[in-house]
């Protein structure tokens, strides 16, 4: 009986939690951000987390590409002679992964592959002290450890996402005209007059902010993971399970803005 | 020169810091002992400002670290050196690294002189010879030798240890005593050792402070503590299973628990 009482109450506090967790992590990204940019600037931190973020991830993001272009190759080939328009094969693969599926893949593979890994590090970190310990050197751990993490984040999305697209264009063009004889004229052709300016700038965007939540998500959610081990795990698997959660709602809001 | 005052701090119902007042003299070695859970760890993270205490002040040469900005905080901070109890080494750097950290973060010296630098602390500490080794590679007291060697690499005048031989070999354990002991002779450091080692409290200490359960028991030099009449600093001075400290935590009647 006391718990339908204490129903209302329990909303409330769940929901006064949330927005409190939300709030600090907003707290936390801006200081990060801020912080990122104030001296010293460490340009060798930024460089070694892009690598991590971005180059590391170079090879899971061309098999990814490859094989999504060689998909929209197939699918869009079988589609479109139904029609007898297999000409626009080119614009139909180029549209879909520049719009669509170059920035969310590539956000969800980063996700998995340096998403989890930098809420992992950053909860390693906390419950070996070693936050403290740089306090103890007079270096803030949010900027030294925090800041360059979320600015590679943002660098490294949009420079992936350009390669996926390419590698994917490549992988519909291979399947397309090497293998069921699209004329390659017409396949790259169509492909430049339909693609616009707006669609690249679309693609561009999205990928900046999916770069920001996947940075934002995991590094906060290691930061304030518990001290344990059982925490650290935690928050990795939380960390994978929001961000990606947050790449594709923020992907619909972003497209039904750009549309 | 530290002291605090009237500190206090809780976690949750466990007074952790149950209004501590102690002082920590220029150019001494201060040893805090106590058990498991006493407040030892907690009490060094309020005196170096890295955890807020509930309420109290430290005054680190007279300035009060609980309500001092970022940037005073800082600058007092590079006169500190710290060994935490767990190393705290950084994971995905060398031990060479490790230990030139904090020179190249705040300082700008040459390759080659911090190469002779952090040669000289691990020679310090017996460790000369894994510089290109990772933390994970190292053994517990290796990795505690290590912190030992960032702490001091930077010469700072005053150095707090937490547990600084625990889990230690005999011989390290003395010549790591032998270099506390060395770097306040020689060189005037302050120093601030946490440990439960009874042996080697005696014979680095000038002064010692005992904590129980977030109270100072008994505070005084080796030989005061050594005479004290106190029947809890007996028992915990002799290790004695029996006394007026309880092993276990709970008031809860053992036998009742068990037959309930
Ligand atoms: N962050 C924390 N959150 C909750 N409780 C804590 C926290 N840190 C310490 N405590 C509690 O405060 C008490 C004192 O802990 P502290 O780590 O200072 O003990 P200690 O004397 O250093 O023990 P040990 O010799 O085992 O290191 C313990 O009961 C501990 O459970
Ligand atoms: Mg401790």
């Amino acid at each position: 009986m006391t718990e339908i009482f204490n129903l209302p109450a329990m909303l409330g506090r769940w929901t006064l939690n949330r927005i409190q967790i939300f709030g600090r992590s907003g707290i936390f990204l801006c200081l990060a951000i801020f912080q990122g940019f104030l001296r010293p600037l460490r340009p060798g931190r930024l460089i070694k987390e892009i690598e991590f973020i971005g180059s590391k991830s170079l090879l899971i993001v061309f098999v990814t590409g490859l094989f999504t272009g060689m998909v929209l190759g197939l699918q869009g080939h079988h589609t479109l002679t139904q029609f007898g328009a297999e000409a626009l094969l080119g614009s139909a693969v180029a549209l879909s992964i520049i719009r669509e599926l170059g920035p969310v893949l590539c956000a969800l593979m980063v996700t998995g592959r340096a998403g989890s890994a930098m809420a992992a590090e950053i909860g390693i970190m906390k419950i070996t002290d070693q936050f403290p310990a740089l306090e103890m050197m007079a270096i803030d751990p949010l900027k030294y450890v925090i800041s360059p993490k979320i600015l590679a984040g943002i660098i490294s999305l949009p420079l992936l996402t350009a390669f996926f697209n390419v590698v994917g264009i490549f992988g519909g063009y291979l399947v397309g005209v090497k293998l069921l004889g699209v004329n390659e004229g017409a396949y790259f052709g169509k492909m430049v007059s339909a693609v616009t300016f707006t669609d690249i700038f679309g693609g561009v965007l999205k990928s900046l902010t999916f770069g920001l939540v996947i940075a934002w998500i995991c590094s906060f959610m290691g930061y304030t993971a518990q001290a344990t081990t059982e925490g650290v795990s935690r928050a990795t698997t939380q960390a994978v399970v929001f961000s990606s959660l947050a790449i594709l709602v923020m992907d619909y809001i972003l497209t039904s803005l750009l549309l | 020169m530290v002291i605090v005052k009237n500190l206090v701090k809780k976690y949750g119902s466990v007074v952790a810091s149950n209004h501590l007042n102690c002082r920590f003299e220029t150019g001494k070695v201060t040893v805090i002992l106590g058990g498991s859970g006493s407040g030892k760890s907690t009490l060094l993270r309020q005196v170096t400002g890295l955890e807020k205490p509930d309420s109290g002040e430290v005054l680190f040469d007279g300035l009060d670290l609980t309500r001092a900005t970022r940037e005073q905080l800082y600058e007092k901070r590079k006169k500190m050196g710290m060994l935490f109890q767990g190393a705290a080494l950084f994971n995905y750097l060398t031990i060479f690294e490790n230990i030139a950290f904090p020179l190249r973060e705040h300082t700008q010296i040459a390759d080659n002189v911090i190469k002779t630098i952090v040669t000289m602390k691990l020679e310090m500490v017996g460790l000369r010879g894994t510089e290109d080794l990772m933390p994970s590679q190292l053994s517990g007291g290796m990795m505690k030798r290590v912190g030992l060697a960032r702490a001091i690499v930077m010469d700072p005048k005053i150095i707090f240890y937490d547990e600084p031989t625990s889990g230690l070999d005999p011989i390290s354990t003395g010549v790591i005593d032998k270099l506390i002991r060395d770097l306040n002779r020689k060189l005037n450091i302050t120093s601030v050792v946490v440990s439960h080692d009874i042996e080697s409290c005696f014979r680095i200490a000038d002064r010692i402070i005992i904590l129980y359960y977030g109270d100072i028991i008994a505070e005084g030099t080796v030989e005061e503590i050594r005479n004290s009449t106190d029947p809890r600093v007996i028992q915990f001075i002799n290790g004695n299973p029996e006394g007026p400290i309880p092993f276990t935590r709970t008031d809860k009647n053992y036998l009742d628990e068990i037959l309930s």
